[in-house]
């Protein structure tokens, strides 16, 4: 036989034997899978919150973080509370002004404080910063992982957790809330701005309402939000690159996986938490 | 000394070591060669704790690890120094960074000592100068040799060392032969060696060791393992695509 058929032969096979290989692995089911990374996740959490009480502390890597998370994201965080402020505050004006009546507008000022700091600043922070952080941290610790830098850094006498998660976890955990209530006050504040000085309404009423209804704890409540959403948000991103394999693609997937479940998340747990808090203190 | 008992390891379906038994005395330099893919990087991430096996166990000084849980194995793995095959040098982090790095963690000397002991490893691998350089500034060569400061600027007493020469030109790899035989002289180290470079093997090997279908098949000095009667190890060593070692 001429070696070009021989070498036909050997491809054909070759295809088939690789073909056999790959339906050979045993599938695991979705919701197996489900469980054995909802599992994953939760040790990986345990891990952490057991780690941040062990020395050293990674003070350097912290601070960092605490720009990256906090102070980088003061743009979008501005950006998205000023013109949801100003939506919102839009829409109440045209609701009141159509069901209740003219002049009745300056009422919606508790009802715009109250839905932007326990609502919408909260959950848009939430996604705007897992949109920004959490998947910059599974990209950056997804190429650590797959070019052995996590490897290095258990080598060299650094505990890959507590040198990489707990240090953007608390990051988050602190800096979510910071950015919250500086969405808080630039959201009202728009909201107020557009009723105010682009729609007429009376100032003072519109003051004394928010001022008379709002009550601290409603702020307080978002913040809580937003501290489970940091924590959301740096657990997953860490997860999704500590879990990250292949090559660039592995890493492009995490970094999708990281936005899209942290995101989910911080959607279904607002829910539970809206649910659980109560609404008011006392 | 390391003692390495019936160790088996398979990823999935890939069943990569499959009982291998091996032991590394104090302060010899021991060559693993094998074929790309047969588990010799796979070996050596077992033995600072980086992979845990399926089965077996591994003694370092007596002490057995594969159970050992992270916070106990910072203590062993202060013993060892590891040169990756990728080099896997911290991206983010300046040259002096990334060689001072297990200094700081593992000794705790003051600032300006590490940065002494960071110039003197940066030497012993022939780099000057380059200490404020990212790992993107970096020729593939020059990488590998900051991961090989990076490994031995703790005066580890073991160092696992996989695939130093490879991506090196031919004087700078001899002059990481020569190291490793100073490391050896000099500082008494316990060195395993990863590679696919025979003539570098022969200079630097008290004993090779090959590694084939997931067990260490032969052991002995160069000299035995140049007269060994296993056509496996004689295929090996001499490069011939033909024997019993099939290429595809
Ligand atoms: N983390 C991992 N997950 C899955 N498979 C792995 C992993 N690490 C190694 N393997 C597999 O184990 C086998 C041995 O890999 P290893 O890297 O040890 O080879 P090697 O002998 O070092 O080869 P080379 O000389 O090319 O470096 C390969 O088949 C590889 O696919
Ligand atoms: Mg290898």
């Amino acid at each position: 036989m001429p070696l070009s058929e021989n070498m036909h032969v050997l491809l054909i096979w070759s295809i088939v034997l690789l073909k056999l290989k790959m339906f050979h692995r045993v599938r695991p089911s979705f919701f197996s899978l489900f469980f054995e990374q909802l599992g994953e996740l939760g040790l990986l959490s345990f891990k952490t919150f057991k780690n941040i009480f062990k020395k050293p502390w990674e003070k350097k890597i912290f601070i960092q973080q605490l720009e990256e998370v906090g102070v980088r994201s003061f743009p979008v965080v501005s950006l998205t509370a000023a013109f949801v402020g100003l939506v919102f505050g839009l829409q109440t004006y045209v609701g009141f002004h159509r069901y209740v009546g003219p002049g009745s507008e300056a009422y919606g000022g508790p009802i715009i404080s109250l839905g932007l700091s326990k609502e919408f600043i909260p959950i848009l922070v939430g996604l705007m910063v897992s949109g920004r952080v959490g998947s910059a941290m599974a990209a950056e610790i997804g190429t650590m992982k797959i070019t052995e830098q996590i490897d290095a850094l258990f080598s060299l006498g650094a505990d890959p957790n507590r040198y990489l998660v707990v240090p953007r976890m608390l990051a988050c955990f602190i800096m979510l809330p910071c950015l919250t209530l500086y969405g808080d006050i630039l959201g009202i504040g728009a909201g107020y701005f557009y009723n105010v000085f682009i729609m007429g309404v009376n100032r003072f009423i519109y003051l004394k309402n928010t001022l008379l209804y709002l009550e601290l704890w409603d702020v307080i409540s978002g913040l809580i939000k937003a501290a489970a959403f940091g924590i959301i948000i740096a657990i997953i991103g860490c997860w999704q690159g500590l879990r990250a394999e292949g090559g660039a693609e592995g890493v492009g997937r995490a970094t999708t996986r990281a936005v899209v479940y942290s995101s989910i998340s911080i959607l279904l747990v607002n829910f539970f938490l809206s649910k659980v808090l109560p609404t008011r203190l006392g | 000394m390391i003692r390495i008992v019936g160790l088996h390891k398979s990823f999935g379906l890939n069943r990569v070591l499959q009982g291998l038994n091996l032991k590394i005395e104090h302060g010899e330099t021991l060559v693993v060669i094998g074929q790309s893919g047969s588990g010799k990087s796979v070996l050596i991430k077992h033995l600072i704790g980086l992979l845990k096996p399926d089965k077996g166990e591994i003694f370092i000084d007596g002490v057995e690890i594969t159970r050992m849980k992270d916070d106990e194995l910072r203590k062993i793995t202060r013993k060892f120094g590891m040169l990756f095959q990728g080099a896997a040098l911290f991206d983010s982090m300046t040259v002096a960074q990334n060689v001072g790095f297990g200094l700081e963690r593992y000794t705790g000397y003051p600032a300006e000592k590490i940065e002494k002991l960071v110039k003197e490893s940066l030497a012993k691998v022939g780099l000057q100068g380059v200490e404020g350089l990212m790992p993107h500034e970096l020729s593939g060569g020059m990488k590998k040799r900051v991961g090989l400061a990076r490994a031995i600027a703790y005066k580890p007493e073991i160092i696992l060392y996989d695939e130093p020469s490879t991506g090196i030109d031919p004087i700078r790899a001899d002059a990481i032969n020569d190291l490793i035989n100073m490391m050896k002289k000099e500082l008494k180290v316990t060195s395993v060696v990863i590679t696919h470079d025979m003539v570098s093997s022969y200079k630097v090997a008290d004993r090779m060791a090959m590694l084939y279908e997931g067990r260490i098949i032969e052991v002995g000095n160069p000299e035995e393992i140049k007269s060994s009667k296993n056509p496996v190890v004689q295929q090996f060593i001499h490069g011939k695509a033909e024997g019993p070692i099939e290429n595809w």
